[in-house]
């Protein structure tokens, strides 16, 4: 009997009508680098847990652990079980664990060891013999950015990193994507050497949350909100994320870093884009990157930095009923550090859309809760036929996108108040997501490893948009570092006065989210 | 918070539902659809529960109504529940009397303004789904072929062949971990299928629906074997290369193999009813893939000699179908008075009645025969136990 070829993308089974079938990835396997560090454990093995127990992972799926540990594999299967059982999402079955558990591997080594690289591409070679995983595999790398080009070199080294046809090779990596726009550019030429654009993905967390995405559908899906997105209804945005713990452990990696770096230069800086953008021409990733480049590339900084951004560090205090340390005695930062934990910028975007419309980003650790959400600012009716003392309470018109926690939108308009007196008064109408607690409601990680395995790329940022996202951040990081120490402000509420003072120049106030 | 009414109507129920909310502190309404959930006494709980379960993932109000005896005078009491672990809130509706006949009146005016209206019986559904009062408020209607106590394949050929858009069985959307399965396994082991297998218990509407889909999506002869389940136990595919299958024994870990490649297990767990539920109304435009598939069930059977029973579907269909050209739905016209418990054996009714005719007589007539002592039975339990 022959067989005859047949094009695998004409499966049969395989309708575009039928959306039911979840797209299961094809073979394939994940080596994760870093594999004891906190956010494999808390995130990326629950997360590939919960893909499993939802089907969405291909039967033969393996994980490939290393680090620097004596273990055998059945060790390392005892951690990413303790893992599993403590953070993940979905209740744990017995079977699913069962056929992840045959798929696990460790490699001990240093990121120097050229036998451990071999005993990595042998454990890889025999994966794909005994568990059909077909030469497809990712490398997660979850460590610290100076360890980047140590690896990549190691995987290149021992032929890792090459794609055969008919199988792909992948490289995960997460922020820091580095710390100015020089030391991006160089971990990208490290990167970019090893393995083509489109292997590389990017994990920007935010931009696997449903209610990022939901953005999209809400601007382009409706006709409602469209004809008011412009400069000449809407007075101003604030994108806001506010963190109510303190470093906590991470000194090593904070000290030097900062709010700005850690956060407003991806996380902000894209829910800005994605915001301001113009519609796409369809939602495939060139489309969608292409838009957002736009954005990003005319963005206008203030010409008064001293004026239009604010920085502060958190000062000992009372946050939420328990007693706190500043940001100066936390262990491990030295008492003249500069790095600051709270950081707001005013940047404007030179489009006919938007022109004359501030977008304000702040992002602060120990503030008065923890809460990300975009607010849309409207202007105030041009003509009001009421008494002044019936719009005294009348605020300006929002639209809120509540990222997280409690997704949702919430409208805030003016309504009357009960009573005979004509007396307006803001209100909110709210949407809530429902479904935070159910199985279908994925995890930003499990949304974007699943991406990674099927090759899926609209949701991950490409070299281009951090390097833009560089170009608007060094000049604001220039200034502060010329200046003094941060100002210390209050732990548990909403940041300095810097930060108050900054609106209040442009006759504004910071919503209270 | 729960609210009893009793001799209540629809606006008294309304307006009970409002000042339920500002009472619980939360007016705003959040809710995405109206799921209207038609149980008797028996099934009642169950289903309240898993429609309470997917009301966190699709916020909903959920309407239970339990249709009781038509003798006596018309009655109508309602409970309803807000808060205690729903996300949305339930109203569960008993009437009685000659308004047992008459449910939408009830229902109507209690869906939520412009959103979707899903239909669920949990256990036996009318013959049509499109057809009947309450199905026709909506937009889905899901009917549960499996849960049927007597008749399984009968239901499920039923419902194929009344077939309407925006009707699904829950037997089809318990099959969807096996069929992406299936697909995924084509998509690493792409070949030209000359044939297959679908293994199941002898009656199994998901097994039946299965087939039909691989049947008709692969354009090649499934057979149907019988196995001692659960559920369904092991599909295969032939190519020329050798056989692709998934066997699942347990009905929980399955087998996968496709030829050039290692055996390797995979989970392939049988849902409950709330996961099922909370698939179905991810979306709720008609299922063109399920419309195809019922069609080919349908094919399928035809083309093994009809059956006395698939007859007497066609022929209640038709029957329906011209009643409906009659009478326009709105005319509150004189309606069955039959007894809703009753209402539940319309198909056997029906089956007789044509076995009568048809001429495999005697052996249908016999099972009908069976069937009424197998009735008489269970009645009779169901009244030890209450």
């Amino acid at each position: 009997m022959t067989i005859t070829p047949v094009d695998p993308s004409d499966n049969p089974l395989r309708d575009p009508q039928d959306r039911r079938l979840p797209r299961i990835a094809g073979p394939c396997g994940v080596v994760i680098f870093g594999v004891t560090g906190d956010l494999s454990r808390k995130k990326l093995m629950p997360a590939i847990y919960d893909l499993a127990n939802r089907g969405l992972l291909p039967p033969g799926f393996s994980l490939v652990g290393f680090a620097r540990r004596d273990w055998a594999d059945q060790d390392f299967a005892e951690v990413v079980h303790e893992a599993v059982r403590q953070y993940s999402r979905t209740p744990f079955r017995e079977e699913v664990w069962q056929q992840l558990a045959e798929g696990f591997r460790f490699v001990p080594g240093d990121f120097s060891d050229d036998v451990a690289f071999d005993q990595l591409r042998d454990t890889i070679e025999l994966l794909d013999r005994e568990r059909g995983t077909a030469g497809n595999h990712a490398f997660y790398l979850s460590i610290p950015p100076k360890f980047f080009p140590d690896v990549i070199h190691q995987l290149k080294g021992h032929q890792l990193a090459e794609n055969h046809p008919g199988s792909w090779r992948r490289v995960v990596i997460e922020k820091p994507f580095g710390h100015d726009l020089e030391s991006a550019r160089e971990l990208n030429a490290i990167v970019s050497e090893v393995f083509p654009p489109e292997s590389v993905f990017r994990i920007d967390h935010y931009l696997g949350k449903e209610t990022v995405q939901n953005i999209l559908a809400l601007r382009f899906a409706n006709q409602l909100y469209e004809p008011v997105w412009n400069a000449n209804y809407v007075d101003h945005v604030q994108i806001t994320m506010a963190e109510d713990i303190g470093i906590g452990g991470r000194a090593g990696y904070y000290d030097g870093i900062g709010a700005a770096r850690d956060v407003i230069q991806n996380h902000l800086l894209q829910l800005m884009a994605l915001v301001a953008m113009e519609e796409p021409t369809s939602f495939d990733a060139a489309s969608l990157r292409l838009e957002k480049q736009k954005i990003l590339r005319s963005v206008r900084l203030p010409e008064r930095m001293d004026l239009h951004t604010a920085r502060g560090q958190y000062a000992a205090g009372w946050a939420g009923g328990e007693k706190v340390i500043g940001f100066l005695q936390e262990q491990d930062i030295p008492r003249t550090s500069k790095t600051e934990t709270f950081a707001a910028i005013k940047l404007e975007i030179d489009t006919r859309r938007w022109a004359g419309v501030p977008f304000y980003l702040r992002h602060g650790k120990r503030l008065g809760r923890r809460v990300t959400e975009v607010a849309v600012v409207f202007k105030r009716a041009p003509h009001l036929p009421f008494t002044r003392t019936a719009t005294e309470e009348l605020g300006q018109n929002a639209l809120v996108i509540r990222v997280q926690p409690d997704e949702g939108v919430t409208l805030r308009f003016g309504s009357k108040v009960p009573g005979t007196a004509m007396e307006i008064r803001d209100v909110n109408m709210d949407f809530a997501y429902g479904g935070a607690f159910v199985e279908s409601s994925p995890e930003a990680y499990e949304r974007l490893i699943l991406d990674v395995l099927l090759g899926d790329p609209p949701l991950f940022p490409r070299h281009e948009e951090v390097e833009l996202s560089w170009m608007i951040l060094d000049p604001i990081l220039d200034y502060w570092a010329e200046q003094g120490q941060p100002e210390q402000y209050p732990s548990g509420a909403w940041g300095p006065q810097s930060g108050v003072d900054m609106l209040a120049r442009d006759g504004r106030v910071w919503r209270r989210p | 918070m729960s609210i009893e009414l009793s001799g209540t109507n629809a606006s008294k129920i309304a307006s009970a539902l409002i000042r339920a909310r500002r009472e619980a502190g939360s007016p705003t309404m959040g809710m995405v659809l109206t799921f209207v959930v038609v149980a008797d006494e028996s099934a009642r709980y169950d289903a309240l529960k898993a429609a309470r379960e997917v009301s966190r993932e699709h916020p909903s109000r959920v309407i239970g109504v339990i249709r009781r005896s038509h003798r006596g005078q018309p009655n109508l009491d309602a409970e309803i529940r807000i808060g205690d672990g729903t996300s949305g809130e339930q109203v569960l509706l008993r009437m009685s009397g000659e308004l047992a006949n008459y449910p939408e009146s009830v229902v109507l005016p209690l869906l939520l303004p412009d959103s979707p209206v899903v239909v669920w019986w949990p256990t036996k559904a009318p013959d049509n789904p499109a057809t009947d009062p309450l199905g026709a408020l909506a937009q889905r209607r899901i009917t549960d072929s499996a849960a049927v106590s007597r008749g399984r394949a009968a239901a499920m050929l039923m419902q194929a062949t009344n077939y309407q858009p925006g009707n699904t069985d829950l037997s089809w959307t318990r099959i969807t971990g096996w069929r992406a399965l299936l697909a995924a396994a084509l998509d690493q082991y792409p070949s030209n299928i000359t044939g297959g297998t679908v293994a199941a218990e002898r009656l199994n509407p998901s097994a039946d629906l299965l087939a039909a889909w691989l049947c008709n999506c692969l354009k090649v002869p499934i057979d149907r074997e019988t196995s001692k389940g659960p559920g369904i136990t092991s599909v295969s595919l032939m190519t020329g290369g050798g056989a692709i299958q998934i066997a699942r024994p347990d009905g929980r870990l399955a087998h996968f193999s496709i030829p050039n490649a290692p055996e390797r297990p995979v989970a392939l767990n049988r849902r409950g009813v709330a996961e099922l539920l909370a698939e179905e109304l991810r979306r709720l435009d008609p299922d063109d893939v399920y419309a195809d598939t019922v069609t080919k069930l349908c094919e399928l059977d035809k083309g093994s000699a009809p059956t006395a029973r698939q007859r007497a579907a066609q022929k209640k269909a038709a029957e329906q179908a011209a009643a409906l050209v009659g009478t326009p739905p709105s005319e509150p016209g004189p309606r069955d008075k039959t007894d809703p418990d009753d209402y539940v054996e319309e198909p056997e009714v029906a089956e007789q009645q044509v076995a009568e005719r048809a001429p495999a007589k005697k052996t249908v007539k016999k099972t009908a025969a069976k069937k009424t002592a197998a009735k008489k039975t269970a009645r009779k339990k169901k009244a030890a136990t209450s």
